[in-house]
């Protein structure tokens, strides 16, 4: 396969749409990165009243105040401001805790691969169990066949995709922490305490992104092209892995992009169940405790995945189908 | 129309989902409602003497750490969560509506810069979004409220953006704006009312996730602030005591889940509801297989035929019983003959061309009293025989070459696949026998054209390589099901010359299906008409204007103007309309528009007969047109006017 | 009574690189209470065409004169609009959630008769009972609804009236009753139409004047007689061919362009457009190299043909007789111009 991906760019005529495609998309990108930088830069300063004295509380002397102020450039005007929020961004300086005290890229840096972790192993899952389940509840259910099965997976993923997954957190504590005393349900030790956030992340996704396979297959199944291949009398299998689900992926993977995105935020939700030394507990700890930096830092990162996520999907997409390189535009 | 609507979502409540969602969106509401008036009282009595309690016969759920009973508070906290859940969606939708016309309202250029940032804007989730604005807006009840009808609102304007350039993309937009009528105007009476289900059932959708959302960021201690308390900060309180009190931590979340679901699956049954609807067209009588005075046969073809097809049917399962689109339909193609099978849309001509192939899925059943390819006898052959035989003996060529092949292959392995499964190549040999193959239906560049996508081959090229996947094999027969209709006519005449020099080539035969009586005319020796599912005539081509005898053929040759057509006179027309398959009225299908109609032919069926010379033709009154030229056969009675009302 | 003129006009879709210039240069007139027949294969500009006369695209460049004076908007308060389309899809040109009679009550123009009466006038005028007018889309077969578009075109009492490949869409048997419709009423109100198809046979049961047109460009025009029995363009006379019952010997004399694939619009080729597919062209004759340097220009000719030899194609033979036209083969030269 790597052969084939290979040959794509080095086709005649393919390459001008490729070289287009990369460009476009490196420009949509950079524009995203200077919207998202500058939202978080305007956060602060969108905040109604003076941040450092919400921070800081009503009883704090007004001389603190001010020197506080000052140490965070915040009596420079706006533009100056946003240019040494700038500048201070490429050199990878992120800010000061207002709490802590720490440098807010040394806290990003403890806590970050957390909740990697957590959320890179629940994508997995999701993926691992959602492509083949959805693929053959395709194949069960074609044609208005399977009537029972189709019924009792609509349920049941539709039931467990509106379950928001702090819920679902709070569920597993319950049986699996509370009842059965299986795995940890609080911090982060051995691989056993990643189950339940793990876990409580992947299914609702996975019971979604499920139900989409499923649909868009049964869209493949139905195209023109899938009769061709009938007509070429190739075995069930080979119509089903080789031609359906290939093109049901490529449908599937922006939606699937999307999850994965709400996949990085459930994050924020999953770790406060789990006291989850992450980056999700730590930017709700700073939003209660008015720390701007740091939630300015791990907004950027968070946002950052994002971006990273839907250009992953792009690419995919690209690599998946010819005509996408080409399409969007 | 109002009444129409009412119907549509009558409807929609009547199905199981449906009612069942609609009644318990309605006990969530009735319950926001009620509950407080009811219950506030005793959900706020402190009782310090029953702190964190379990469940008992006084408190069903239990007791909060102030002694206050959790049943009752979460019941009475349904109103918060739903008020502020709406309160949100109604701000989302409001945002989203206006930023998803903005290219409307404020011209295309604003637009533009809204679409671009509304694009950015959708891609992160809407929890981070939430997060985002929840710090700008404050911590509390009306920051979290603003912060979700904002996180809401880029999804929601993405959605009104697409669809409402759905609707203005469409002809009647078009039509009205050449009509003059004005752009607002215009939003109201025609964008707006085939946007505005799709919205509705997306706004539910979105009150749902707003609730949920909701009650995250109350858990999360962002949202409702004590004293006053929603699902979420119940279960976040509870979630505290989970180990000495599970109950209190449980039943608010239950609450969030049923509540959350009521929303999303009354979307999902008015969604469901509204996109399976079909217009309805009258009503629906079943329509039972008619008997036939002597089934048909098909005309003899000879020594060693390719195909013999007897007492050909297709059923499907139909709301008012099963419909026959394909009927009593024979033939026998010789090796090497061509014949071409012609008639409107709803004729079956396709179906019957599927069938033969053995194409058609459940829940579509094919009969047949005979249905032999090669002698082989398709309908009891082993599958395995049967793929075998097919896969390398019959070639099929569909209408549209652009979705026919699979988009994300390159063309070459598609061909190849073929000699690869029914040859026992491997995958250099069968990529050699493709590029061969290619360059046999004159395909230029064939190496390099192997290794391209189908969409980078025009439609007559991608056509050619169609024919050349059924040229892997060495065919003995070729159908082909309207291959030239998507193309261009200085196109099929290439693609239809190519077609008949394979034929003259290696002695394969030739099917071909279209609705263009010319095309059938230019490539085939014979033709079938079929009418409402039957073959009505079967004759020679060269005979087509001199020997046609069904009323319908005629009708049909003299409505489709070519170039002699005498421009000083209206064309030839056939009133009313082609048959619907599920509705196919007793006696001859084609009475109804016939001109020489008489009782007998609106009660039964005329069979398929032939006569001396082989041809056959399914009329009771064949002989009284048999004189006639055929042009002039219909052209006495009809004009432009007076024929369309029920046509 | 009315003329609807093209002066030069462009109209480019997508940016300078990777644009598709559709409709390139083109001057056509549609003369009044005449119908102009237009023919040419999908992509090759015409209904682009069509909606820039009624101002649904943009125009790049050049003008839509109607009786002289620019097209456009008309007043809202004007008591016609003269220049009024149907279009190709019956199914996509009605608003599914308006009764037709209120679709066609829309566009009578301000001030005129009663609506409810000029709706029943309308509906009768094309052929449908007077009580449809309550009926939906839905409710009708798609010979219906084109005649229910064209009652509604009719509302504004046009002068010139462009139908976009009205019968495309239909069955055959119903195609026949709607050209009746529309000839019988352009006859009797006297309409000037353009008539869009990409069946030439359709065409020249409609048409007065024929224009032929092939990537962007009008490539022959004239009066359908003479196009038709003259063709003078090889473009026109291919198009005459796949009309004729008869096929071309696959792979025969001309080898090099039979099959050539349609050009892409986004390039076109240069020199004139249909070199690379002309029967008698540079890649069948190798002493026409100009086909490929120079573009033709489309006058002085026995009437309209923008190619470097028209007069010589009809009257030199041709390498292939199976490529001769149907209809007689020639007819005595009327002089030039046209």
């Amino acid at each position: 396969m790597t052969n084939a991906t290979a040959e794509v760019r080095t086709l005649p005529g393919l390459d001008g749409a490729w070289t287009r495609f990369a460009l476009r998309r490196l420009g949509r990108l950079l524009v995203s990165v200077w919207v998202l930088v500058t939202a978080a830069f305007l956060m602060i300063h969108l905040i109604p009243g003076d941040p450092v004295r919400a921070a800081l509380g009503t009883t704090a002397p007004l001389s603190l105040v001010r020197a506080r102020r000052a140490a965070l450039g915040l009596d420079d005007p706006l533009v100056v401001q946003y240019a040494h929020y700038l500048r201070d961004l490429f050199a990878g300086r992120l800010g000061t805790s207002m709490t802590s005290g720490l440098p807010v890229s040394q806290i990003i840096g403890d806590r970050l691969p957390a909740t990697l972790g957590v959320a890179g192993y629940a994508f997995a899952l999701a993926i691992a169990v959602s492509i083949p389940l959805g693929l053959v509840m395709a194949v069960l259910t074609r044609g208005g066949r399977g009537r029972p099965a189709e019924l009792a997976f609509t349920s049941t993923s539709v039931v467990l995709a509106a379950i928001p997954e702090f819920l679902l957190a709070v569920g597993l504590v319950f049986v699996f922490g509370v009842h059965l005393g299986w795995v940890p349900v609080a911090g982060r030790s051995g691989p056993d305490s990643y189950v339940l956030p793990v876990l409580s992340l992947a299914v609702g996704p996975a019971a979604v992104l499920a139900r989409i396979v499923r649909v868009e297959t049964l869209g493949v199944l139905q195209a023109d092209f899938i009769r061709t291949v009938r007509a070429k009398r190739l075995p069930d299998r080979f119509i089903y892995l080789r031609h359906a689900l290939p093109n049901a992926l490529t449908a599937t993977i922006t939606l699937g992009g999307l999850l994965l995105s709400a996949m990085v935020a459930g994050t924020v939700l999953v770790e406060n169940v789990f006291a989850w030394p992450g980056l999700g507990s730590t930017i709700v700890q700073s939003i209660l405790a008015k720390d701007y930096p740091v939630v300015q830092g791990v907004v950027l990162v968070y946002g950052v995945g994002v971006l990273a996520v839907n250009l992953a999907v792009d690419v995919a997409l690209a690599l998946l189908d010819p005509r996408s390189t080409i399409r969007e535009s | 129309m109002s009444s129409r609507l009412r119907s549509r979502w009558a409807g929609v409540v009547r199905t199981p989902v449906g009612m069942s969602a609609t009644a318990l969106l309605a006990a969530v509401l009735l319950l926001a409602v009620l509950a407080p008036v009811l219950w506030s009282a005793k959900a706020n009595a402190v009782h310090t003497d029953q702190i964190m309690q379990g469940s008992s016969a006084a408190h069903w759920m239990g007791t909060d750490n102030l002694g206050r009973d959790l049943f009752y508070r979460v019941l009475v906290a349904t109103r918060l969560s739903v008020e502020l859940a709406l309160l949100a969606t109604v701000i989302g939708v409001v945002a989203g509506l206006l930023l998803g016309t903005a290219s409307v309202s404020l011209g295309a250029r604003a637009g533009r810069f809204v679409t671009a940032v509304v694009n950015i804007a959708v891609a992160f989730p809407g929890l981070l979004l939430a997060l985002f604005f929840a710090v700008i807006f404050g911590t509390g009840t009306k920051g979290a409220v603003l912060a979700i009808g904002l996180a809401i609102a880029p999804g929601f304007a993405r959605l009104t953006h697409t669809l409402v350039a759905t609707i203005a993309g469409r002809d009647f937009v078009a039509a009205a704006r050449i009509a003059g009528v004005s752009r607002i105007r215009l939003l109201v009476r025609h964008v707006l009312p085939n946007v505005g289900e799709p919205l509705v059932v997306n706004a539910t959708i979105a009150a749902g996730g707003a609730l949920l959302a909701f009650s995250g960021l109350s858990f999360l201690g962002i949202g409702v602030r004590a004293p006053d308390y929603d699902w979420g900060r119940l279960l976040g309180d509870g979630l505290n005591g989970i180990y000495v009190h599970p109950a209190g931590a449980l039943a608010p979340g239950v609450a969030v889940v049923v509540a959350g679901l009521a929303f999303n699956l009354f979307g999902e049954a008015i969604a469901k509801g509204i996109g399976l609807r079909t217009p309805l067209a009258g009503e629906r009588r079943p329509s039972s297989a008619p008997a036939y005075e002597t089934p048909a046969r098909p005309a003899p073809a000879g020594e060693d035929p390719v195909l013999v097809v007897e007492g050909l049917r297709v059923d499907f399962p139909g709301a008012g019983g099963p419909v026959t689109p394909v009927r009593d339909v024979a033939f026998a193609l010789r090796r090497g003959e061509a014949a071409g099978i012609v008639g409107e849309s709803g004729a079956g001509k396709s179906l019957t061309a599927l069938a033969i192939a053995q194409l058609i899925e459940e829940p579509g059943q094919v009969h047949a009293d005979r249905l032999e390819f090669l002698g082989e006898n398709l309908l009891d052959t082993s599958a395995r025989t049967k793929r075998h035989l097919l896969g390398t003996s019959l070639a099929m060529v569909f209408q549209d070459p652009m979705t026919s092949f699979n988009p994300i292959k390159r063309i070459g392995r598609q061909l190849a696949e073929v000699a690869e499964q029914h040859q026992g190549m491997n995958r250099r040999q069968a990529l050699a026998r493709a590029v061969d193959r290619l360059r046999a239906v004159r395909v230029p560049a064939p190496e390099r054209r192997a290794r391209q996508f189908p969409h980078e081959f025009s439609g007559g090229m991608r056509q050619r390589a169609m024919i050349s996947m059924g040229l892997m094999g060495t065919p003995a027969l070729i159908v082909a099901d309207e291959p030239t209709t998507a193309l261009d006519v200085t196109v099929q005449r290439q693609v239809l010359s190519l077609l008949r020099s394979i034929r003259a080539a290696d002695d394969v035969a030739l099917l071909l299906i279209s609705h263009d009586i010319t095309v059938v005319g230019q490539v085939c020796d014979r033709v079938l008409v079929m009418y409402a599912g039957r073959v009505v005539e079967d004759l020679p081509t060269a005979e087509l204007l001199t020997h046609a005898r069904h009323p319908y053929t005629r009708a049909l040759l003299a409505a489709v103007p070519d170039m002699t057509t005498d421009r000083d006179r209206p064309l030839a027309v056939i009133p009313g309309r082609p048959i619907d398959p599920a509705n196919v009225p007793a006696g001859c299908a084609f009475a109804p528009r016939c001109a020489f109609a008489d009782e007998r032919c609106t009660r039964s069926d005329p069979a398929l007969v032939p006569d001396d010379e082989g041809r056959r033709v399914a009329c009771w009154n064949a002989d009284l047109t048999a004189g006639q030229p055929v042009a002039a056969a219909q052209r006495g009675r009809t004009t432009s006017q007076g024929t369309a009302g029920d046509e | 009574m009315s003329e609807l003129r093209f002066e030069d006009l462009t109209v480019r879709f997508g940016g300078r690189r990777r644009g598709v210039t559709a409709v390139d240069g083109v001057d056509l007139t549609v003369p009044s209470g005449k119908v102009v027949g237009l023919v040419g294969e999908s992509g090759s500009g015409k209904s682009t065409l069509a909606r820039a006369a009624v101002g649904l695209t943009p125009v790049t460049g050049g003008r839509v004169l109607l009786d002289g004076r620019p097209t456009g908007r008309t007043s809202r308060a004007a008591a016609r609009r003269p220049l009024q389309m149907v279009f190709q899809d019956p199914y996509s040109s009605l608003d599914p959630r308006m009764a037709v009679g209120a679709s066609i009550a829309e566009a009578i123009p301000r001030g005129g008769a009663p609506r409810r009466a000029e709706v029943a006038r309308l509906l009768e005028l094309v052929g449908l009972a007077a009580d449809r007018a309550g009926t939906y889309p839905g409710e009708l077969s798609g010979g219906q609804r084109q005649r229910v578009a064209l009652a509604r075109a009719l509302a504004g009492r046009p002068d010139v009236l462009i139908a976009d490949e009205i019968t495309s869409a239909l069955d055959v048997s119903v195609q026949g009753t709607v050209l009746n419709l529309v000839r019988d009423l352009q006859r009797r109100m006297r309409l000037s139409m353009l008539f869009i198809s990409h069946d030439l046979a359709v065409v020249r049961y409609v048409s007065d004047i024929i224009a032929v047109m092939y990537l962007g460009r009008i490539v022959e025009c004239g009066p359908a007689d003479d196009v038709l029995l003259d063709p003078q363009h090889p473009y026109t006379r291919e198009l005459l061919a796949a009309a004729s019952a008869d096929l071309p010997e696959p792979g025969s004399a001309l080898r090099a362009v039979a099959d050539a694939e349609p050009a892409d619009p986004h390039h076109p080729p240069g020199g004139c457009r249909f070199h690379p597919r002309c029967p008698v062209g540079p890649l069948v004759r190798d002493e026409r190299a100009a086909c490929r340097e120079r573009e033709p220009v489309a006058e002085g000719h026995r009437h309209r043909a923008a190619c470097h030899f028209a007069d010589a194609v009809a009257g030199s033979g041709t390498p292939d007789p199976d490529d001769v036209p149907a209809g007689p083969a020639r007819t005595t030269p009327s002089g030039p111009g046209g």
